[in-house]
């Protein structure tokens, strides 16, 4: 059948986000384009699913989720370091913002557990709702808000213990921060 | 068809479409309080009955947030680097072919 053309184009606006989301799941941006090229594949040949008027970026994101998920667990034992492997990986691309600051937080991001990670990113740069979210992870509202709270905290330890000039502004600030409070 | 570094070019024919691709874009981070560690409940717990706050902002917290700020503006610029590249030729070509196939 021939695809609406306003859903192709709701397919493909969605694909830069789909790409950037992949990347945060694969760290690696190959992968992350066959497994982009992979859920449009699934998700065009299952476009009757698709209810008209609904969330397509949030169908998209669930269907390369549910992807990367099956091959992870096809494929546990190459993908065991891929939160070490997530910062090499991001560290080699040309294209990215070299500063230092950048590398920092990549590196922390890269330090979380993936679950963690992967509602951060839905919730803090995919731009997506709590309940889109968890709907996307397959886990409750609660859930959601409880891994991207422990990421959130987390990335402020890392980031305050490992690259503390870069978030205070002034020395006091940075005192209080490496300090834990004290004057 | 150009190479993929084209990025200018595709915006005409629908393919990047920044702006539309962001349409169910919001900022969410912001409405989370950073100290809690426990599932977030629907009624803040900082608030009481009447909607005061319970516990005012402590310096820690404030800073708190500060670093929050941060740390989602830099997740966002991460993303965005991805993002702003646009849709890659080989995956929109992937695209036109599938949705014109009978």
């Amino acid at each position: 059948m021939k695809l609406d053309p306003a859903i192709r184009d709701q397919v493909l606006s969605t694909v830069p986000s789909l790409r950037a989301f992949a990347i945060s799941l694969c760290g690696n941006i190959d992968r992350a384009d066959d497994l982009v090229q992979e859920t449009l594949l699934r998700a065009l040949s299952h476009i009757d699913s698709f209810e008209p008027g609904s969330n397509m970026p949030a169908w998209l994101f669930t269907i390369l989720r549910n992807l990367f998920r099956s091959e992870y667990r096809k494929r546990r034992r190459e993908v065991e370091d891929a939160d070490g492997r997530y910062a090499e990986t991001l560290k080699s691309h040309p294209e990215q913002t070299g500063r230092v600051e950048f590398e920092e937080f990549r590196t922390a991001l890269a330090k979380l557990p993936s679950d963690q990670r992967e509602a951060l990113i839905l919730v803090g740069a995919s731009g997506f709702s709590y309940e889109d979210a968890a709907g996307i992870c397959g886990c409750a509202v609660g859930t959601i808000k409880s891994r991207v709270n422990r990421a959130r905290t987390r990335l402020a330890d890392l980031l305050a213990i490992d690259s503390v000039d870069d978030f205070g502004p002034d020395r006091p600030t940075r005192a209080v921060l490496a300090g834990g409070g004290r004057n | 068809m150009g190479e993929r570094g084209k990025l200018g070019e595709r915006g005409k024919n629908g393919e990047r479409g920044k702006n539309d691709e962001m349409k169910h874009r919001r900022t969410n981070l912001e409405a989370v309080e950073p100290e809690s560690d426990k599932p977030a409940s629907d009624k803040p717990e900082t608030r009481d009955s009447m909607g005061a706050p319970v516990n005012p902002p402590k310096p820690e917290a404030r800073l708190g947030r500060e670093v929050q700020a941060k740390i989602g503006q830099q997740l966002r610029a991460m993303y965005d680097d991805v993002v702003n590249q646009g849709v890659p030729h080989h995956i929109a070509d992937l695209v036109r072919r599938l949705s014109d196939q009978d």
